[in-house]
């Protein structure tokens, strides 16, 4: 049997002891030693994530601020950076956006949040990708006319509580969460612990992002925890999770050699945004909206029990027409998922194509996203 | 009279006569976690020792099973298509993969009979 084994020097997140308390199985990811499952196995924790309730520590990602004289003058100087509407966010709604570069490339994908509060009113709330985090916070730093600051946020711990209970199960903790709509954030106290909470989430289900300050990281895990519709998730079910979603894997799905149309994200781009064209590559980007792309992401259901893994090759009329992403198992769906890139010609619902895995063309289908159904609170 | 040996890719392998049955350790199915897959050979495939003899898939990764010992497949376990979680249950008994033709007994030699096998995983911990 082959396995991989990786040797570095890993940060921790404030959570690291109470994973190794769980027996969580940690591995490397983004620099940090995390969880990717505990003694459920993946299995277990994706399809508890999908009945009840499932707690994921996300510390690792990147939170910031982004402050300056007022909000208009901070979303006009971020939305230099994204194609997104950002101006038009009312207080306490978040969006999610990509930072682009000069050719229309996705240097990361991020939740924007205007907060609710008036003491923040100068302020954008921002989290970006763990492995982009550096890059970002730089890249965003230097694009900032003088008066406006990004202020790395490093004494928060970021959780998620996610699936079906979720809301129940935080309501009992915050009584004011369960008011939420999804895609907004408030700063509500948490069994006592300042947080800011977004009902968001990167699973497909309802429930919520918890930004809590550090010291008070592990005690409200455990709170949250020692409620019996709550088990802890690692990274592996939270990336079969968001598949299943048919949400994209920076670094994976897109990247800086994606634009958002050929990563079919087109929707990020607000309307008004593309009346102005003044996000970067905006040219390259709205020439694509206007004339098409030669290559379009999709989601492929394989025929048989196979997974077809990240690499493998599409293939269409006898030629290499693409390739997958993101590739596995789905729990929830109880078989093989993927998506990826195809040529345009192959990317309609419906259309016949093979994958090759190892060595072998198998039968696979384009199909829309997501796999499983989204539940998300969009109204009371 | 059957005797079991294993190999440092953490497959075993037990032999009735000149039949040797092939699975992954314990070990390996814990270091894998659930399986969701496996895909077998064909029956009367010949595989060399060393090559790969069967494909195992966990929820996250595909990995390769290999022949420790030479033969021709005489037959492979079905079970395994419908149920793959077999191998997390029961990975040296009911979760084995296949059924090999020995094609030469010697090679059981090389392998690691089960007390060596044991000290070798304690030394990976």
């Amino acid at each position: 049997m082959s396995a991989p084994h990786t040797e570095e020097t890993l940060q921790v997140t404030p959570l690291h002891a109470l994973h190794v308390e769980l027996g969580a199985k940690m591995v490397p990811f983004a620099g940090y030693d995390m969880p990717v499952q505990y003694k459920d196995g993946v299995l277990a924790e994706h399809l508890h994530t999908r009945t009840a309730a499932g707690l994921f520590d996300v510390s690792h990602m990147g939170q910031a601020w982004i402050e300056g004289p007022d909000f208009e003058t901070v979303a006009r100087a971020l939305e230099t950076l994204v194609p997104g509407d950002i101006l038009g966010l009312a207080p306490g709604a978040i969006r999610y956006t990509l930072l682009l570069n000069d050719k229309g490339g996705i240097r990361d994908d991020l939740m924007v949040t205007r907060p609710a509060e008036p003491a923040r009113a100068n302020s954008i709330f921002i989290i970006v990708n763990a492995a982009c985090k550096e890059a970002d916070f730089a890249h965003i730093a230097a694009n900032l006319p003088a008066g406006i600051s990004l202020k790395p946020i490093a004494d928060r711990a970021l959780i998620a509580l996610q699936g079906p209970k979720a809301v129940e199960v935080f309501a009992r903790f915050a009584p004011a969460a369960a008011e939420m709509i999804f895609m907004t954030a408030k700063a509500i106290d948490v069994a006592g612990v300042p947080c800011l909470v977004s009902r968001s989430g990167y699973t497909g289900e309802d429930g919520y992002e918890i930004s809590v300050p550090e010291r008070d990281a592990v005690a409200l895990t455990k709170k949250l925890l020692g409620e019996t519709e709550v088990k802890p998730i690692g990274l592996g079910a939270r990336d079969s999770l968001r598949l299943e979603a048919g949400l994209c894997l920076y670094g994976h799905d897109i990247d800086e050699t994606t634009t958002p149309i050929e990563a079919a994200l087109g929707w990020v781009i607000g309307k008004r945004r593309r009346e102005e064209a003044n996000f970067p590559g905006a040219q390259i980007i709205l020439g694509q909206i206007a004339n098409g792309v030669a290559r379009k992401r999709v989601g492929l259901l394989p025929e048989g029990k196979a997974p077809a893994r990240e690499g493998t090759e599409i293939v269409g009329g006898g030629k290499v027409i693409g390739t997958i992403t993101s590739g596995g198992y789905g729990p929830s769906v109880s078989g093989p998922i993927a998506m990826g890139y195809v040529a345009t010609d192959f990317s309609k619902v419906g259309t016949d194509v093979e994958l090759m895995v190892r060595g072998k063309g198998r039968p696979a289908e384009v199909v829309a996203m997501p796999f499983t159904e989204k539940r998300f609170h969009k109204t009371k | 009279m059957s005797e079991i040996r294993f190999t440092d890719q953490h497959e075993w392998v037990r032999v009735d006569g000149d039949v040797a049955t092939v699975g992954i350790t314990d070990y390996a199915q814990e270091q894998l976690g659930d399986v969701v897959y496996v895909e077998l050979p064909e029956v009367g495939k010949s595989i060399a020792a060393g090559d790969e003899a069967a494909v195992v898939e966990s929820v996250k990764a595909a990995s390769e099973v290999y022949a420790p010992v030479s033969g021709e497949v005489v037959e492979v376990n079905a079970d395994l298509e419908a149920a793959p979680g077999g191998v997390n249950e029961d990975a040296m008994g009911k979760g084995w993969f296949v059924k090999l033709k020995l094609a030469d007994k010697a090679e059981l030699s090389k392998l690691m009979d089960e007390e060596a096998y044991q000290s070798f995983v304690e030394g990976l911990a």
